[in-house]
């Protein structure tokens, strides 16, 4: 393998325009496949998931999944598009091992939604709006596994084996027209395109678009053509972009190699390219065949699709808040800045947070607990905060408690860390560690009596009127009732019984 | 009329994996050939007022609940593989040297 020589991004864009196509493949959450009743859960045994229709084998008969249909539907509303009144199903032909029929179920020139847009926002604020060419139905492929070759990759491999479970699986493509115009921005919007795209799906329930789990993939078409040229340059086709950050670095790294090749005087060849985490670089795959290649043909064995009109306005009343509004708003309704958003949002936490108001805590409580003392426990365990065994509703008890003085904050951070250990909820964690804060005035004042007697000389400071000496009184009082004490309390009465005025 | 070549014919063959001989190609050249031309003659009695078909049932949205039905087994699934390995289909190389 040679190493690509790449012109500076600044020289790429001084030279030319970059345009870009993004393809997003979204597996859905059905219960069961596109065509056949079988499971789409996830990590099963392999080849446990399959049956006559989704390996292909002769005589079966493919019935289409209505939630499948519905989902298609949806993304296409949200998406803007135009629905279609009717439309088929139609092969696409090709062998290769990951498809036992040799054929994928796809939709060709009748495209269930078509002809819309998506307003992405940018980090500076700006809108920029994505127009849509389309979102078809189609089905997911089996998994490879290469044996034989250096780290599981193809090339090198003796043979391969392939497990059928996820073939089936329904997938939305959904293609953007060229997104011209974004200059310098383009790795940007690329990247914003899908955030916002995943932020959609999620919100319209159809797939939890885990990109690392490969429920959501994305390609990245990108073409160059000299500033002032309407038509144009041959496109690449990096495949299998796996996050939003990928998405960003593949598109620049495209727009400086193309950049290099192009002003070098060559020519870019229509090629499809592999993405490579390790470095950013993208390499050469197949040369695309051609479409007609594919020799699609309407799917004999299932019937049009045609969505009753009454049906897709029903499904347009109970569209979801779009994700861009809903955090413009929840934005101004927790007072945070547009950095603090971000975080929250990378976090993964908006929904926890809502759901933590929604469950009575105020926002900037269930924010403080969010961001602080569980994102870090979820980033020590490597899990995602939705995966931690802790629920909003615990959360927002927490902060109930706190609010009404039976917890300070130190003794809150260890009821939680009693309920991610399993300990059970919030109050009886408190009960089982007696967490309680010593809210027993007689205790209280004993301790604080105790504490004057062992540091006579800070006591007489404070008398003689030196207040601020009063916290290491505090501290020794916190100490001796292990932190479970009222530290406000404690203060109040160190000064009370010193005759020093707070 | 829309006709079909030797060329076609052979590049269809490779699409398709089919080894064909030199003769077998001008023998299904000519007879493919006919066969489209057969074909054709239907789109000269169709007019504007007949839309082209897929399906000869007027049926549309015939449609499947989300349920879950029982799969083959494993080793059903696998019965009629020609090679398997650790319960999953065995194919050859797919990308050859290069």
């Amino acid at each position: 393998m040679t190493v690509t020589d790449l012109v500076s991004y600044e020289d790429a864009l001084a030279s030319y325009d970059p345009v870009m196509g993004l393809e997003v493949h979204v597996e859905l959450g059905t219960k069961t496949k596109m065509f056949c009743g079988c499971s789409t859960e996830l990590k099963q045994d392999a080849n446990s998931q399959t049956c006559p229709v989704c390996l292909g084998l002769p005589g079966a008969l493919p019935v289409v999944n209505e939630i499948g249909v519905e989902s298609a539907i949806k993304i296409g509303l949200a998406l803007n598009c135009e629905i279609a009144e009717w439309c088929r199903f139609a092969r696409k032909n090709y062998f290769y091992p990951d498809m036992p029929k040799n054929f994928q179920t796809s939709q060709y020139d009748e495209p269930i939604a078509f002809n819309g847009y998506l307003d992405v926002q940018l980090e500076d604020g700006e809108i920029f709006r994505v127009q849509i060419e389309r979102a078809h139905m189609e089905e997911d492929t089996g998994k490879s596994t290469h044996v034989g070759g250096a780290t599981g990759r193809i090339h090198g491999a003796s043979h391969s084996l392939l497990d059928y479970n996820r073939a089936g699986i329904p997938l939305i493509e959904i293609v953007t027209k060229p997104i011209e115009g974004a200059g310098a921005r383009a790795p940007e919007v690329a990247k914003a395109y899908v955030a916002e795209l995943r932020e959609l799906i999620k919100a319209l329930g159809v797939s939890e678009a885990r990109m690392e789990m490969g429920q959501m993939r994305c390609d990245v078409n990108l073409s160059l053509r000299p500033h002032g040229r309407e038509e144009f340059g041959t496109r690449s086709e990096t495949k299998n972009v796996n996050s939003l950050r990928s998405v960003e670095r593949a598109a620049r790294y495209e727009v400086q190699r193309h950049a290099a090749v192009l002003s070098s005087g060559g020519t870019i060849v229509q090629e499809t390219r592999h993405f490579h985490e390790e470095d950013g670089s993208t390499t050469a795959g197949r040369i695309k065949d051609n479409a007609e290649d594919y020799r699609y043909f309407p799917e004999p064995d299932l019937v049009p699709v045609a969505p009753a009109r009454d049906w897709v306005e029903e499904l347009r009343k109970g569209l979801p808040e779009l994700p861009r509004l809903r955090r413009a708003r929840l934005k101004e309704d927790w007072g945070v800045n547009e950095h603090d958003m971000q975080s929250i949002l990378n976090a993964g936490a908006v929904d926890l947070i809502v759901a933590t108001t929604e469950a009575g805590a105020p926002s900037d409580q269930a924010r403080k607990w969010w961001m602080g003392e569980l994102a870090r426990n979820a980033n020590e365990t490597g899990r995602g905060l939705d995966e931690l065994p802790i629920t909003p509703a615990q959360v927002a008890r927490v902060a109930a408690l706190v609010a009404a003085g039976d917890l300070n904050d130190k003794l809150a951070r260890q009821v939680i860390e009693g309920v991610l250990a399993g300990e059970g909820d919030p109050d009886t964690v408190v009960e089982k560690r007696g967490l309680k804060v010593v809210s027993d005035e007689g205790a209280l004042s004993t301790a604080v009596d105790e504490a004057i007697a062992g540091n006579a000389a800070i006591a007489d400071k404070i008398r003689a009127g030196k207040v601020a000496a009063a916290g290491a009184l505090v501290g020794a009082v916190m100490k001796a009732t292990r932190g479970q004490a009222d530290a406000a309390r404690v203060r109040e009465l160190i000064l009370e019984k010193l005759g020093a005025e707070g | 009329m829309p006709g079909i070549t030797r060329e076609e014919v052979a590049h269809l063959a490779r699409l398709a994996r089919l080894e064909l001989k030199g003769e077998e190609l001008d023998h299904f050249a000519g007879q493919l050939d006919d066969i489209i031309g057969a074909v054709a003659r239907v789109s000269e009695v169709a007019d504007q007022d007949v839309p082209p078909t897929s399906h000869p049932l007027p049926l549309t949205n015939v449609m499947r609940a989300d349920e879950v039905r029982p799969s083959l087994t494993p080793a059903q699934a696998l019965s009629g593989a020609p090679a398997q390995e650790q319960q999953r289909f065995k194919v050859p190389q797919i990308l050859g040297e290069d």
